[in-house]
């Protein structure tokens, strides 16, 4: 049955639905005619009852049994698959790939039936529709007088006093609104000075120093870390490498004579001078730029590197920022050693530390 | 009492008359399903984020059950070995449980992370696809809009969903997104400081994004696709021009059965298609990361991909930091430009584009057919700019694992970046406008003399002249209507179609090879004699 421009007998009369010689077919294509499509081409792709046909059923209920086969598989090793987590190699880690597979292979089995269904089963068709974009002048008057009329029955126009009075009642109204989330999120980002205070500020009225520790709470000697090497320090008070002072690690740094030298003189240059303890210096491990964790430090041309946006520090020139986005030198920690020989912080850092705002002095 | 019979086959009829009877649905309904809908392959893109939506909303249920959005520390005990008597947060523990203690919950995690690149990449896609053939054109510039403030609300929707599970990794994009709102002037640490509620990273960021990534958010996405989808069902969908479509038409198949069915499995092969990657490829093995410790960071630490170009912009931004000596003075950190206004700049460009190019080129009329990308060779061209500033940034967003892999200076990725993002967009331009010319004038001239043979004749004057094979019989060119012109003899029927079948040849011999959107060219019985294209 193939149905090309066919002729347009009743014109846009409706078909006699008790017409008996009417086919189904035909009522659907009245039906479309009533919506403004006409089916052009209608075109099965398979003789009822052929080889053809017979191939393609049996190529989709073969994708569905597929699906019906995986999905059991599935099932059957979601249930009874050793899943649970073993060091080393082990089953467990067929899992989620199996799961993975039988659910994949299930859901393509449906996907591809219906897709071969659709595509190579059910006849070939082209409708034309009507977009019906031309628009209705007489109605845009219409509507546009009846909401002119409406304007008009509230008299704003007439009655200024009720427009002005709704909008001053109404503005306040909107504020109740905001006000309550404002105010409940709403934060005071100098609140005991937290912007330019770390875990390093000495304790106790400023009396008691604090020490710079390791990781795990130990403090840490001089000689504990040999020329060329650092190590990240925290301040050694309660919660203080936690990330409740996530702007105070810094990095330990020894350095050799000659660069210690140099970054001795950088020092004083900027007045300085006391902040490094022997060939020690101490710099802030917060980057400048955006806050990552600038900690990749080459020992052969004393760059301290962040990974993330590739902003490079001279140690030995103050923690200058000689590549890359930061525009600001880490702030240095000043450091001496203690009475019993441990690393202390002789006060704060003296500049902000981490990323750059406004208000930065 | 006699009973009535029951008559089993009247009962569908009898309620769909009830149905009707209460609601009047016939004439909708009927006009639903005679719906007709255009159908192209590149119409399918946006189809592949619909569907990964509806993955991403099933499969983000599920995570729920099990997530615990706080930032209360607690000593890991689970199965993983490795993290166990760990202190973190119990955001990441309960992460670490549904990879390792909740059976089936790696892969639905896999599943949901995997869905939400598809879910951006399909959004990238289909945009690319509206814009080159100027789908956006009126009186779609809405949807068009739409379509934009869905990419960055699905960006939105990505950052805070992978932040959620307190990793390494996404502790430190967390850290500099808030380095990203501290660099607003005047506002910035006001908004930090409320966002956070005090300083990074706080006690209450996880729940925050949290509520936002699982209700606000998508529940703004559901908003925006579902407008998007009634305008297209509204405005009708385009279509290309080819025989029998005009701009007042449309051609092509009612949306049941066929299409509906074609949809539905297509939306099965996407979803299969996730499963398949979420089972077979590792993605953020948050185990590996470790819970998120301020001061610790690995090399490689990259955003997904759709965030990578904002990384890359951060990274090209030369240290340009702008002092205001007033009072103590006051600072416009350079983070500022590429991450804050860059973003700005772009919404604003991508939204006002169909507007401008209305005005530049003074038409106000409503298109339904869509353009050939070279038919167009300026919209072509600011395309593919678009597409080659994107692409510099998102490789610089990765140009410290390129300098490592090909063993280049990282500082010479840097330069290249900033270099090429400026220089490679207009050559980008240049290129393409001429490529679109170069094809125009090859269509225009297969119209004007035919297709190429490939037959060689040697003239009696002793010239050697191309054959060509007119396309039609009548002397002058043919006029070029904006679709696909043949350029192969066996696109015109000149050889016979292959003989089909894997195992054997299948009875009925195949169509001439012409895609079903292209317009048929019917291969004439009686073939005009093979001519040289040149005329005397």
């Amino acid at each position: 049955m193939t149905t090309t421009h066919p002729e347009h007998a009743g014109g846009d009369q409706p078909v006699d639905l008790d017409d008996p010689d009417l086919s189904r077919f035909d009522i659907v294509r009245a039906g479309a005619r009533e919506d403004d499509i006409e089916i052009v081409h209608y075109e099965p792709q398979v003789v009822p009852g052929s080889k053809a046909e017979r191939r393609l059923s049996r190529t989709v209920a073969l994708f569905f049994l597929l699906t019906g086969v995986s999905a059991t598989a599935f099932l059957a090793i979601y249930i009874w698959w050793p899943w649970e987590y073993e060091l080393g190699y082990g089953g467990d880690k067929w899992y989620t790939p199996l799961l993975g597979v039988t659910l994949g292979i299930a859901l393509l089995g449906i996907g591809f039936g219906i897709l071969t269904w659709g595509k190579k089963l059910l006849p070939k068709e082209v409708s034309v529709q009507d977009r019906h974009e031309s628009v209705n002048e007489r109605d845009r008057i219409i509507t546009g007088q009846t909401m002119l009329y409406m304007a008009d029955e509230l008299g704003v126009k007439r009655r200024p006093l009720l427009g002005v009075s709704l909008l001053a009642g109404l503005a306040p109204v909107g504020a109740v609104a905001a006000a309550p989330l404002v105010g409940g999120l709403i934060s005071q980002p100098h609140k005991n000075n937290q912007m330019f205070t770390t875990g390093f500020a000495p304790t106790d009225d400023g009396q008691k120093k604090v020490r710079l520790v390791r990781e795990d709470g130990r403090p840490i000697r001089p000689a504990d870390i040999s020329a060329g090497g650092q190590i990240t320090v925290f301040p050694g008070i309660e919660h203080g490498v936690s990330n409740k002072y996530a702007d105070s690690p810094a990095l330990l740094i020894h350095l050799r004579d000659a660069d210690a030298q140099e970054a001795r003189e950088a020092n004083v240059r900027i007045g300085h001078d006391d902040y490094m303890w022997g060939n020690f210096a101490a710099y802030s491990k917060i980057c400048t730029h955006a806050g990552c964790p600038a900690s990749l430090y080459e020992q052969q041309t004393n760059r301290l590197l962040c990974p993330c946006h590739q902003s490079q520090f001279l140690i030995t020139d103050n923690a200058k920022p000689i590549f890359g986005p930061a525009s600001r030198r880490l702030p240095q920690l000043p450091i001496v050693v203690d009475d019993e020989g441990y690393f202390v912080a002789t006060s704060d850092y003296t500049e902000t530390v981490g990323p750059d705002f406004w208000e930065r002095p | 009492m006699k009973r009535r019979k029951f008559e089993m086959a009247a009962v569908p009829g009898n309620a769909a008359r009830g149905v009707d009877d209460r609601f009047q649905v016939a004439t909708p309904l009927r006009r639903l399903l005679n719906k007709v809908f255009p159908d192209h392959w590149s119409f399918l893109l946006g189809e592949i984020a619909l569907f990964s939506f509806i993955i991403l909303l099933l499969t983000g249920v599920f995570l729920t059950f099990f997530f615990e959005p706080a930032m209360t520390e607690v000593i890991y005990n689970g199965s993983y070995a490795p993290l166990r008597g760990t202190p973190m947060s119990a955001a990441y523990a309960s992460s670490l449980d549904i990879t390792f203690d909740i059976r089936g919950g790696l892969i639905m995690r896999q599943m949901h992370h995997w869905s939400a690149l598809l879910f951006m990449a399909a959004i990238v896609v289909h945009m690319l696809r509206v814009f080159f053939t100027g789908a956006f054109r009126k009186p779609r510039e809405a949807n068009w809009i739409i379509g934009s403030l869905l990419f960055w609300v699905g960006f939105l929707a990505g950052f805070t969903g992978y932040s959620l599970p307190d990793d390494g990794l996404s502790g430190t994009g967390l850290r500099i997104a808030s380095g990203i709102m501290l660099s607003i002037p005047v506002i910035g640490s006001w908004l930090t400081s409320s966002i956070f509620d005090g300083e990074f990273p706080g006690t209450i960021i996880i729940s925050r994004f949290y509520i936002a990534h699982v209700l606000l958010i998508p529940g703004l996405l559901l908003a925006l696709i579902g407008a998007h989808l009634g305008l297209v069902f509204k405005q009708k969908h385009t279509q290309w021009p080819g025989p029998g479509r005009t701009n007042d038409n449309v051609v092509g198949e009612r949306m049941f059965p066929r299409y509906a069915l074609k949809q539905g499995g297509f939306f099965m092969v996407v979803f299969g298609v996730i499963a398949l990657m979420a089972g077979l490829f590792q993605i953020n093995p948050i185990w590996l990361f470790g819970p998120y410790e301020a001061w610790v960071v690995s090399a490689a630490s990259q955003p997904d991909w759709y965030v990578m170009f904002l990384d890359g912009s951060t990274r090209l931004m030369p240290a340009w930091e702008i002092y205001i000596p007033i009072g103590d003075g006051y600072v416009i950190p350079p983070l500022f430009w590429p991450t804050v206004v860059l973003p700005g700049v772009l919404v604003g460009m991508s939204v006002l584009y169909p507007f401008i190019e209305a005005r530049r080129l003074k038409d106000h009329r409503s298109h339904n057919l869509l353009q050939r990308p070279r038919d167009v060779p300026a919209r072509s061209g600011l395309g593919a700019m678009a597409v080659t500033f994107y692409l510099v940034l998102a490789l610089s967003g990765a140009n410290d694992v390129i300098a490592d892999k090909f063993n280049i200076s990282l500082n010479a990725m840097t330069w290249g970046g900033r270099i090429g993002l400026l220089l490679l967009p207009p050559l980008a331009y240049y290129v393409t406008y001429r490529l679109c010319l170069g094809l125009q004038q090859h269509d225009r001239e297969v119209l004007a003399h035919g297709v190429e043979t490939g037959i060689i004749r040697r003239l009696p004057d002793g010239r050697f002249v191309e054959v060509h094979q007119p396309l039609h019989r009548e002397e002058g060119e043919l006029e070029y209507v904006g679709w696909v012109v043949p350029k192969k003899m066996n696109r015109l029927g000149a050889l016979g179609p292959a003989i089909r079948g894997f195992f054997y040849p299948i009875e009925k011999p195949a169509e001439a090879p012409v895609s079903p959107a292209s317009p048929p060219v019917d291969s004439d019985t009686e073939r005009s004699e093979i001519t040289s294209g040149e005329r005397r």
